[in-house]
């Protein structure tokens, strides 16, 4: 009994009241928000006159015109993209986990996720367009074309662009969260068996393994469902505009120079979080019926040994998709050093410098700004994060010392999937509310306020990417310390942490990445006095000109890069003489 | 947000809406108007209890400019200006510069993608409470957003007419300096630049341009595909539709006074017929639309289209020099005259360094700050001074100020017809959306 005494002396009262704060510093933003954006959209916001309690705005609302289209095409694209991009990610798992092909692709697709979905969507853009960069290459040699054909391809009535651009930015993200999930689980033994029964590789895959790691990946999927389905700056460069997508729309009411408008926008809002339940909703019940029908496929024996041509398939697909990002962002690369670069020009006529060059000192500063922020807010997202999960792992302890019988899934305290809830309210239906608030408190425009908010949309990340590995540490090893004398602080400092700080510097990188994409809340938060790479690059392309959003977009690209080569490169420096430690 | 009109666009045009909070149309149109009318009452109510004009608390007095000047030293100046574009952006720090040196004065740009930001901004700080200490020193503003800061009481004042160089503006040759969209200045923002319709054209491509809306529709049918317009209501896709109001109303006067919507439908068909004509030979078959002035140089510059309509008569030039747009590319008018106007830089009601702000406007009317701001390697932005109160030497470097190859000469550009009553562009704007906006 003596290592229980000492993990009783442990602060763990203390380390009991983190998740609490944790809770209360990203929830309190999203409700205090939710009720700052509820209340106009009933008629109330004093500032503007409004003091009456009523339906009358949803009513103007539904008689905007287009609105229904605007509705549906939200809908329809954000569940689309979503469908694909998890039917892709488990196709390409079932074909080709356990492959050389498969851990190629996911190391290609590792720095994807750092890339902002912005960055990606214009460089896309720029290769399907009709005077795009693939119609460059072919013209006028294969196809005659001296003026780009006047054909609709972005911006399409249907939104097949945007999902497109969706898709190539959420399979990397939902791959990688399958692939941390599928550690937790023996899926090759599981493949290998359902082999050895005569299933089909792909159906093997199918069977065994995905049921195992889908509650896993599940709030994953949810949040790309809830992203999909109120993206903004995507949308902007590749969605329809006659009518554009709700949440398009209802930004252009939020920044309207005519208040009143505040009142539909917040409606719009509503509407919009009411979307986003809605397809959560479809999502789950569409969850039921296919497990259902799934089931009937299972039972019959079905074995689908033919696969050859399909996993074919599937892979080309990937290939394909992979190429279009890595195509689109070599696109930008050269924009960015691009002098005169007209249909049909394969290439610039010449290579300048100058659209870095005239950024001159300021770039420094923002390359600063941007990093600081980042760095404080992925930092505290780490700390709160290993410090909530060690909590976890102590109460885990203490449950099965209570005599009950380990767990056959990992035990997790119920309350922290609200952790997730920034990722699922759609940003533009809280984050006014918030100003508003912080103002209220005289905390808007300043440092840390920036910091707290970046740190409400990076720790759901940063806990995601870090969670699995932490609960994964087999603690016989703090046993073991404990049993020959060590404190538990000791013990954490001198065992556990050096185990796990690969992954703890990976997540500390995830959050970094996601720091750096974060546009509104800098802009909203930051009352616009804090200039960051993205800020910098969504003002810019207001301007149009690919040179200079080029130019940002690589910098985007380079600085999560870089955080992530550190994390990788830190522990093996430090552990150069640990064989075990290295992974 | 993400896609901003172009920088001129934002500043210099932003007129239309500002006719909903001025006529209330609300009140007319739409079965909620009893509601709004509620609020405006309210709004009213509200805002007369906290909007003094004149003189704030805080003892600012723009007639004693030596105290203003004293204040003004060691004050750090936030200015909320849209940064959509490098060139202004280095005109701003080169203001900065000089502010630092001569007043001792701080300047940060606060740079936004849509001024409606900073509107924002200032009524969340109204909406808290936060009467003084604002966030927001100067606005670079115009049209649309001034009219709906005015009509809500954000702005401090009046200022304008007290500075030592407004002295020097010229109200009477360019009465857009004291008529922003049809809404009286009164002192409340300080005129800065000038703005004018201008259509740009590749000569390579199309060797005499069509100088009417009319002949601009029949060189679409001759070349379909190859011209386009933003999309309404982005300002300048619906100062587009304004000027191919002046030319198929019978009587262009007309547009200087308030129309309702029923007279709307009679004297505007003109328009509808012109665009229902135009659109199936458009770019995209009038089916998609750049969203703003910029998109439509992005499809110049890559070659979709031939002809565009910029509120910038530097646009093209600046274009060219960026390496955006071919150096066959020129700009032209209208035979009949186009559309111009001119932005503004306001300081909010609740701003923290009023008299830093006052410095800095003064400022920016100086000649010189105003030479440099129209020198086209630096910006290219007209002028809003009249060139007889300068002295000699000041005209002169006027003068010997190069021009892009596309820039017009003030001449050539002749005098800018006046924008219309707001209403216009409001009843243009919604029924546009109407038709040719929803899809199907």
């Amino acid at each position: 009994m003596v290592p229980n005494t000492v993990i009783q002396a442990t602060p763990g009262s203390a380390l009991r009241l983190i998740p609490v704060i944790t809770l209360a510093l990203m929830l309190g933003p999203v409700f205090a928000g939710l009720v700052g954006t509820i209340l106009p959209a009933f008629g109330y916001l004093p500032a503007l006159g409004g003091g009456q309690f009523g339906l009358a705005i949803f009513q103007e609302l539904l008689a905007v015109p287009g609105l229904g289209r605007s509705v549906w095409l939200s809908l329809f694209t954000g569940v689309t993209a979503t469908i694909v991009s998890f039917l892709l990610v488990v196709l390409f798992c079932a074909a080709w986990y356990g492959t050389t092909w498969f851990r190629w692709l996911e190391r290609l697709l590792s720095p994807l996720l750092s890339a902002p979905h912005v960055a990606v969507a214009i460089g896309f853009a720029f290769l399907i367009a009709p005077s795009g960069w693939v119609m460059r290459v072919f013209s006028p040699g294969l196809t005659g074309y001296t003026q780009p054909p006047d054909i609709t391809i972005i911006h399409d009535p249907y939104g097949v662009s945007l999902m497109l651009g969706l898709i190539l930015k959420e399979v990397p993200f939902l791959l990688l969260m399958t692939i941390a999930a599928l550690g937790q689980v023996d899926a090759r033994r599981t493949q290998r068996v359902a082999l050895s029964l005569g299933y089909g590789r792909m159906m093997a895959w199918l069977t065994g393994v995905l049921p195992q790691i889908y509650p896993q990946i599940r709030l994953p999927i949810l949040a790309v469902l809830a992203f999909s389905l109120s993206v903004v700056d995507v949308a902007l460069v590749l969605a329809p505009t006659t009518p554009p997508p709700l949440a398009v729309q209802l930004l252009r009411w939020m920044n309207d120079a005519d208040l009143s408008l505040r009142f539909l926008a917040s409606a719009g809002a509503v509407l919009q979080l009411g979307l986003v339940v809605l397809a959560i909703l479809l999502w789950l019940v569409g969850e039921r019926i296919i497990a259902a029908i799934a089931t009937l496929i299972v039972t019959s024996g079905w074995r689908f040994q033919g696969d050859a041509s399909a996993r074919v398939m599937v892979l080309i697909t990937v290939v394909i998709m992979v190429s279009a990002v890595f195509l689109g962002v070599l696109g930008m690369a050269i924009w960015s050093f691009a002098g005169f670069w007209r249909f049909p020009m394969a290439l610039p006529d010449q290579l300048v410098l100058r659209n870095w060059m005239r950024l001159g000192a300021d770039l420094w500063s923002i390359i600063g700004l941007t990093a600081l922020v980042a760095s404080l807010a992925s930092a505290f997202a780490v700390v709160l994060s290993v410090l909530c999960l060690e909590n976890e792992a102590q109460q885990l302890w203490r449950h099965r010392r209570g005599g009950r019988l380990p767990q056959p899934k990992p035990w997790r305290p119920p309350i922290m999937w609200l952790l997730y809830l920034p990722l699922l309210v759609p940003q533009v239906a809280f984050l006014f509310g918030v100003q508003v608030l912080l103002i209220l408190l005289a905390l808007d425009g300043q440092f840390m306020s920036l910091v707290w908010a970046h740190l409400v949309f990076v720790l759901p990340y940063v806990f995601l990417s870090l969670g699995d590995a932490y609960r994964r540490f087999d603690d016989r090893y703090i046993r073991t310390s404990l049993c020959l004398g060590r404190g538990p602080v000791i013990t954490w400092l001198v065992i556990k942490l050096p185990m796990l700080l690969r992954p703890i510097l990976i997540a500390m990188a995830v959050g970094f990445a996601v720091s750096i994409g974060l546009f509104l809340p800098t802009i909203l938060i930051g009352g616009g006095r804090f200039d960051t790479l993205t800020t910098e690059a969504v003002a810019l392309s207001a301007g149009g000109d690919r040179r200079q959003i080029g130019v940002f977009t690589q910098l985007q690209l380079i600085l999560p890069l870089l955080a992530f080569s550190v994390a990788m490169a830190l522990p093996a420096l430090l552990f150069r003489h640990r064989r075990g430690v290295q992974v | 947000m993400f896609s901003l009109p172009p920088f001129r666009i934002r500043i210099t045009a932003e007129h239309a809406r500002s006719a909903r909070l001025i006529l209330s149309r609300s009140i007319a149109l739409r079965p909620v108007s009893f509601c709004q009318a509620l609020m405006v009452m309210a709004m009213v109510a509200v805002f007369a209890s906290s909007y003094a004009p004149g003189v704030k608390a805080d003892d600012i007095d723009p007639k004693d400019w030596d105290a203003v000047l004293d204040q003004a030293t060691e004050q750090e100046v936030f200015w909320h200006a849209w940064g959509g574009e490098t060139r202004i952006n280095d005109y701003i720090a080169w203001v900065g510069d000089q502010v630092r040196e001569r007043y001792g004065i701080t300047l940060r740009h606060v740079k936004l993608s849509d001024t409606a930001e900073a509107v924002s901004r200032v009524l969340a700080e109204k909406q808290a409470g936060r009467d003084d200490q604002g966030a927001v020193d100067l606005i670079w503003i115009n049209g649309e957003n001034f009219a709906a800061m005015k009509r809500q009481g954000l702005l401090f004042g009046p200022w304008s007419e007290d500075l030592p160089h407004y002295a020097l503006v010229d109200t009477v040759g360019k009465p857009t300096t004291t008529v922003d969209f049809t809404v009286p200045v009164d002192g409340l923002e300080a005129p800065w630049g000038m703005a004018q319709i201008v259509f740009y054209y590749d000569t390579a491509r199309v060797p005499a341009p069509p100088t009417s809306m009319i002949d601009l529709a029949a060189w679409a049918r001759e070349n379909p595909g190859r011209l386009t317009y933003p999309q309404p209501p982005d300002f300048l896709g619906s100062t587009f539709l304004k000027q191919v109001l002046y030319e198929v109303i019978d009587d262009p006067q007309r547009l200087q006074q308030p129309v309702s919507a029923g007279e709307f439908a009679t004297l505007a068909s003109g328009l509808w017929a012109y665009l229902d004509e135009l659109h199936p030979v458009l770019w995209r078959d009038g089916k998609v639309f750049p969203q703003n002035g910029a998109a439509q140089r992005v499809l110049m510059a890559d070659n979709e289209i031939d002809i565009a309509v910029s509120f910038s008569p530097s646009e093209a030039s600046t274009a060219i020099a960026d390496f955006e747009l071919p150096d066959t590319v020129r700009s032209y008018v209208l035979d009949g005259g186009t559309i111009g106007n001119t932005h503004f830089v306001a300081i909010p009601y609740n701003a923290s360094h009023k008299a830093g702000a006052l410095v800095v406007a003064d400022f920016l009317m100086s000649p010189e700050a105003q030479l440099h701001k129209q020198n086209p390697e630096i910006w290219g932005d007209g002028t809003v001074l009249d060139m007889d109160a300068l002295s000699a030497e000041e005209q002169a470097a006027f003068d010997a100020l190069p021009r892009g190859v596309a820039t017009l000469s003030p001449e050539a550009l002749g005098t800018p017809l006046l924008e219309p009553h707001p209403s216009w562009m409001e009843l243009a704007e919604d029924e546009w959306v109407r038709r040719y906006g929803t899809g199907q």
